[in-house]
């Protein structure tokens, strides 16, 4: 049995972590940087490593420093969190080497499904059904040409290694295509270490659904139903709902038996998350497989009644998935808002400094996961994540009206926060009728 | 865990033929042991971790990018601060039955091996950046470190 779990991120989610430890009754050890020695994750941890200075290279990415903490502290277990190393095979394999269990997939399933390109070929021969793109990567812009000739414009340009938004460019002409090919490969470069690019057709007005998947290293897959995230700013999702206001139950079915099909494909164990697009003509394609617990796990957890976060540490222990999950119900309607440290009145600047002061909102169906405290002063190292709210009601129309309160009680000030941005979505009539797709916030007013 | 369950565990080894019992429970744990020449000497090790809470390192938030080295070595009333540049486990000799590199007192060069840090199997010798009197050793040996932790003070007019 894991007797001590060290967490390997920070902010957030290092916190969610541990209040999982917590509630099982497992000692917890936190790892942070000289900028986070304030922070909440290593106040609430039972112990705490100091590993590195500020930049991320240095510390939360430091494998090295990250097994050397375990080994001081005696810890037999890593959960990663999301971002940083969550996703890196080397870093899985080598907790494995070093007889720590590393609370997530397989390095190899990692490394799978984390090559892009790879993983539309696994799916596609699994029979999944995957968008119309590359069969390869495209190594230079004569191919990319002919490729997107081939596919047919307009088309998305993507990093292999990538993820976050980043690594992407849309091309919707032919005239775009070799600018457009630099600069991605370039962004992929810097953000990942990796310029290999692989390239899509571009599905416009569709909508992102996710799929929530859980494994046991028995071969059990659980579909815990889908999320839907379109609401997007530069690929990156702001507004996170479960279930989706598009999905039919008939729809539910396919999804699940999509994803489960991916899931079986490759293994899979612990916490998964299958991402699809969903063209305006209902038609399901995949997009990737991401292969850790996802920043919006709440909205599924508030939904199911389950603890995803657990269920991964019982699936590191060696227990089976319970058996109720195979016929569970979706539980009335969830909605979240990612709360950056970020200024919408002025593009959307990120605004480290002070909290000088802050209140969290409360109620029936609201709950708030963050890292932050009045006298909390926001590195500017890391991500602008402040926190996500998160509420939930018996249907869409009560999750959206306590949201509305909840982010009319929440005060953070000191610094600039998306709130404002927000709430403007919230109470934009396309929103609430649940009409819209991934360009919706192009056109937003606000 | 309270006096009285502790009690009741001595009491259990006492009575009966066992040499020590182990207990473990919401991440604390005890361990009691008898002593083996069969004297009722009880000696209580209560584990515990290698590193204790430390208070919070107070670090500028400078916008400018930090170097993989720790924080440039400060000016402190004993002298300056050698500080450690991983995490690992600190050992003051070469070997478990060698003499230590140095001790309190020493004169040390720029370049000097200082002690070894231990990390996942790898010994790094820690050398020193600054020549002058070793004023004092903050570490002890077969401690746990971290990053940042000061293990020496270097007077460099010493």
């Amino acid at each position: 049995m894991i007797e001590k779990i060290l967490i390997a991120n920070r902010g957030e989610i290092a916190l969610r972590i541990i209040r999982a430890c917590k509630e099982l009754g497992i000692p917890t050890v936190a790892v942070y940087s000289t900028a986070d020695s304030l922070s909440l994750h290593v106040r609430f941890a039972d112990e705490a490593v100091c590993i590195g200075p500020a930049n991320s290279q240095s510390s939360y990415l430091k494998q090295s420093q990250i097994i050397s903490a375990a080994e001081v502290t005696n810890a037999d277990a890593i959960h990663p969190g999301y971002g940083f190393l969550a996703e890196n095979p080397d870093f899985a394999q080598m907790c494995l080497d070093n007889e720590i269990v590393f609370i997530g997939p397989s390095a190899s399933v990692i490394k799978r499904m984390g090559d892009k390109a790879e993983a539309r070929a696994t799916m596609k021969k699994a029979g999944v059904p995957v968008i119309p793109g590359s069969e390869d990567v495209i190594a230079d812009v004569k191919t990319a040409r002919k490729a997107a000739t081939a596919i047919g414009y307009p088309v998305i340009l993507k990093a292999v290694a990538g993820g976050g938004g980043r690594g992407m460019r849309i091309v919707r002409e032919e005239s775009q295509l070799e600018e457009a090919f630099s600069t991605a490969r370039e962004e992929a470069r810097t953000a990942f270490g990796n310029s290999s690019m692989y390239m899509e057709k571009l599905i416009e007005k569709a909508r992102h659904i996710e799929v929530q998947i859980m494994g046991d290293n028995f071969g059990n897959i659980a579909f815990l139903g889908e999320r839907e995230c379109s609401i997007q700013r530069r690929h990156q999702k702001l507004i996170e709902e479960s279930p989706s206001p598009a999905v039919t139950e008939d729809l539910r079915e396919k999804f699940g038996k999509i994803a489960i099909r991916a899931a079986k494909a490759v293994n899979y164990s612990s916490a998964g998350t299958v991402e699809f697009l969903m063209d305006k003509h209902r038609n399901i394609y995949f997009m990737e497989m991401n292969t850790r617990i996802q920043v919006e796990h709440p909205v599924t957890e508030m939904v199911t009644g389950f603890d995803l976060l657990k269920e991964q540490i019982n699936i590191a222990n060696g227990l089976k998935l319970p058996r109720w999950l195979r016929k569970f119900r979706l539980r009335g309607h969830s909605i979240e808002c990612r709360i950056n440290a970020e200024d919408p009145y002025k593009n959307f600047l990120p605004s480290p400094g002070k909290i000088t002061a802050f209140h969290a909102p409360g109620g029936p169906g609201t709950r708030m996961d963050t890292h932050v405290y009045a006298g909390y002063e926001i590195p500017s190292n890391y991500d602008s994540l402040l926190g996500k709210l998160i509420t939930h009601g018996k249907d869409r129309e009560e999750a959206i009206a306590r949201m509305e309160r909840a982010l009319d009680e929440t005060i953070i000030e000191g610094v600039a926060t998306s709130i404002p941005f927000h709430k403007a979505i919230i109470k934009d009539p396309a929103f609430r009728a649940g009409d819209f797709h991934i360009d919706f916030l192009k056109d937003f007013k606000f | 865990m309270k006096k009285s369950q502790i009690l009741d565990l001595v009491k259990i080894l006492e009575s009966h033929d066992i040499g020590e019992i182990e207990v473990s429970r919401w991440g604390q744990k005890i361990r009691i042991t008898k002593n083996l020449s069969g004297n009722a000497q009880n000696v209580v090790h209560v584990k515990e971790s290698l590193l204790s809470n430390k208070p919070p390192h107070f670090v500028e938030l400078a916008g400018i990018a930090e170097e993989h080295k720790p924080a440039p070595n400060e000016e402190n009333d004993g002298g300056t601060e050698i500080k450690s540049p991983i995490v690992g486990t600190y050992y003051q000799s070469p070997a478990p039955d060698a003499e230590p590199y140095v001790k309190a007192g020493d004169r040390i060069a720029i370049g000097q091996p200082l002690c070894i840090i231990e990390a996942m199997k790898i010994m790094n010798v820690i050398e020193s950046e600054v020549s002058g009197k070793l004023v004092k050793i903050l570490a002890n040996n077969a401690q746990a470190v971290e990053y940042n932790q000061t293990l020496f003070l270097i007077d460099p007019a010493g």
